[in-house]
């Protein structure tokens, strides 16, 4: 099968042009290296099937990072070249391009964001660089889709090795194709340039970064208690409650099936966080509880992708960062990791170097707890105000904050600099932004809600089986005598190692006191990743990487447990 | 008047030339693939405190420099005499009438 690579500098939209090409969805944002993995799909070419590969952004096939190394390995399978690129950023682009032009692969060039460059003032003569290049050059404005059907139309007008000139003299080469092509007319700085440069300024910049995630914060909150309020709860209580009754009369409580599928009633009445049955518990803690705050949180996180604050973001907290050996473009992994450490994981291809990604993945897995884990900490401990979750996570920022310097004092090496270009802040575009929304959604339901499940059903199994009261009795040492727990917990931190939103719902019945209750969410959040994101630690860092990583984790919910005992309580 | 610095030196809203990049190849190619290379007009946008990331605009991309990194960009830019004060605050005078 002929192969169509899609290439060109990071942040030019070669992801949206990929699914609008083969229909196939990828995640697209608006910072540098949104892309760290080749996604392949397929699209139609005049009857016959095609593979489209989205290749991450590289600036040069002279490879000076591991990421490009790996993009030039793949020219070699290449049959056809859609080089993308920014029409707004011309004369950087062709620096890749006429490398590209020498590779032996027929090329086209996608001149993309070709709206964006007419609203800057730029103006390109499409004709004479077609002429000069001597490949096929299409305007195109991939999110709209316009000039998406003629950049189809003329691959079959792609030539190979059009612009043979010698390398040393490519930037002068490039300045006199600029010379000829392009035409720039002065404008006003634009309102979106001012906020730009604004939240780049350390004193503006510190305020308005102050506000953006306050202002996150309450949204999130709002939607995610909103839709709890209002639609989950009374949904579950008016419509699912009656049906549950109604099949709790049929099965005849105290039957095994009853058990699993319902669990157990509280005075003939179902409690959905205490009655654990699969139909129950099973589906009200992922439905309810945790589904409402991931829908806001992917809300608010896509607005940050799509608008280009992220990136800025990352430019205002680059030292505090670079105390943790990371550097400011961290803060994207760890974002992502809020919402789901497994995306989070992936994320961190685009940090530099092995041990960068090591401290990046350690610090994640310990002291960054996903939305579902969040949004049932909030459940738990709640009740006990801005307290209480201010110990909670104020624990882990700490924790996040020790751990990484020691880290950085111990591992050997430096954390190396920050080097990334600013994309230009766009309003984002409702449809993708919805689209992205709706995928990463979907995604909790389809792969996460699953392991709710099995987790629920695996739970009364070793229930019934006594296995977790004879497991109870053998740890108790560690979590009744170092961490002030008592031997129930066991349970929830069983169920931790598959997931760990349900592992907290299993405290909710527990009537915990708020010391244990505090100290219970910490160790639950640091003593081990979920099952999913430790695969995606061993596919990262490889087993002997994660193993250590694994002990760190160990040692330090040791420490981080018994310490916070000691001293919650002594204070109560 | 001329006057040679490196980046970190450099005043905020100034324009320079850069004139070298006192570091290896692999850093020179990094540069480079941003903008920055002998002969680039930049023009510094913001630093953070405290020796954090400077902000330049090459062309018309925004990149973010480590200020280590920026140390080895060195740049001419033209000093400001009292003569080119007085005409930039005359003309700043005859636009706004």
């Amino acid at each position: 099968m002929k192969k169509i690579l899609l290439l060109g500098n990071p942040n030019v939209g070669k992801s949206v042009i990929f699914t609008r090409l083969t229909g196939t969805y990828v995640v697209a944002s608006n910072y540098p290296g949104t892309t760290v993995e080749f996604t392949k799909g397929f699209m139609n070419l005049k009857g016959e099937k095609v593979e489209v590969i989205d290749v991450p952004g590289i600036y040069s096939l002279e490879p000076v990072s591991k990421a490009e190394e790996v993009a030039v390995d793949m020219l070699k399978e290449g049959d056809l070249i859609i080089n993308v690129v920014d029409a707004t950023k011309l004369e950087r682009s062709l620096n890749l391009t006429l490398q590209l032009l020498k590779q032996n692969i027929p090329v086209v060039i996608a001149l993309n964001l070709w709206d964006e460059a007419g609203h800057c003032g730029i103006i390109i003569d499409v004709a004479k660089l077609e002429k000069i290049l001597g490949v096929p050059v299409v305007p195109t404005c991939a999110l709209t889709g316009e000039g998406m059907h003629n950049l189809v139309l003329r691959l079959k007008e792609a030539k190979a090795n059009t612009y043979l000139k010698r390398d040393q003299e490519r930037w002068t080469e490039i300045g006199k194709i600029i010379q000829q092509v392009q035409k720039v007319t002065h404008r006003h700085h634009t309102f979106l340039e001012k906020l730009g440069d604004a939240s780049i300024m350390p004193a503006t910049g510190i305020f308005m970064a102050g506000l953006v995630l306050f202002l996150s914060f309450q949204v999130i909150r709002f939607i995610g208690e909103s839709l709890i309020n209002y639609v989950f709860e009374p949904a579950f209580n008016i419509l699912w409650t009656p049906l549950m009754l109604k099949l709790s009369l049929i099965l005849n409580p105290g039957s095994f099936l009853h058990k699993i599928l319902i669990g157990e009633l509280f005075k003939g009445e179902i409690n959905y966080t205490a009655s654990f049955g699969l139909l129950t518990t099973g589906l009200f803690v992922p439905l309810a509880m945790v589904l409402p705050y991931i829908f806001a949180f992917y809300l608010v996180l896509s607005f940050m992708e799509d608008s280009g604050y992220l990136p800025r973001l990352g430019i205002l907290v680059d030292n505090i960062m670079h105390t943790v050996g990371l550097h400011g473009l961290a803060v994207v992994p760890m974002f992502l990791g809020l919402g789901c450490n497994v995306p989070g994981v992936l994320a961190t291809r685009i940090l530099e170097g092995k041990r960068e990604r090591f401290i990046a993945l350690t610090l994640m897995a310990i002291a960054i707890p996903c939305t579902a884990q969040i949004a049932l900490i909030v459940g738990l401990i709640g009740k006990y105000g801005a307290f209480g979750l201010g110990i909670v996570f104020g624990t882990l920022f700490i924790v996040w904050l020790v751990l990484g310097l020691l880290l950085n004092l111990i591992l050997k090496g430096e954390s190396p600099e920050i080097f990334v270009e600013i994309p230009p802040y766009r309003w984002p575009y409702l449809s993708v932004l919805l689209k992205k929304l709706w995928l990463r959604t979907a995604d909790f339901i389809l792969h996460g809600v699953p392991w709710v499940l099995f987790g629920v059903f695996l739970v009364n199994i070793l229930y019934t089986f006594r296995v977790i009261k004879f497991i109870g009795q053998i740890t108790s040492p560690v979590i009744t005598g170092v961490f002030g727990l008592p031997e129930e917990t066991v349970a929830a931190l069983m169920m931790g190692f598959l997931r760990k939103d349900i592992a907290v719902g299993m405290l909710l019945p527990l009537n915990l006191t708020m010391p244990q209750s505090i100290v219970a969410c910490v160790v639950l959040a640091m003593y081990f990743p979920c099952l999913a994101t430790f695969a995606m630690m061993i596919r990262e860092l490889g087993v002997k990487d994660t193993v250590k990583s694994i002990f760190i984790m160990l040692v330090a919910v040791l420490i981080v447990g018994t310490t916070l005992n000691l001293i919650l309580s002594r204070l109560s | 008047m001329k006057k040679i610095l490196d980046l970190t030196q450099m005043k905020q809203k100034k324009k320079g030339t850069v004139i070298a990049v006192a570091g290896g190849p692999n850093l020179k190619k990094r540069l480079e693939t941003l903008g920055i290379r002998k002969g680039a007009e930049v023009t510094k946008v913001s630093a953070q405190v405290m020796r954090g990331p400077i902000i330049v605009q090459v062309v018309n991309t925004q990149v973010a420099i480590g200020f280590g990194m920026a140390k080895k960009i060195i740049v001419e830019v033209e000093k400001e005499s009292n003569i080119e004060k007085l005409a930039v605050k005359n003309e700043k005078d005859i636009i706004t009438g």
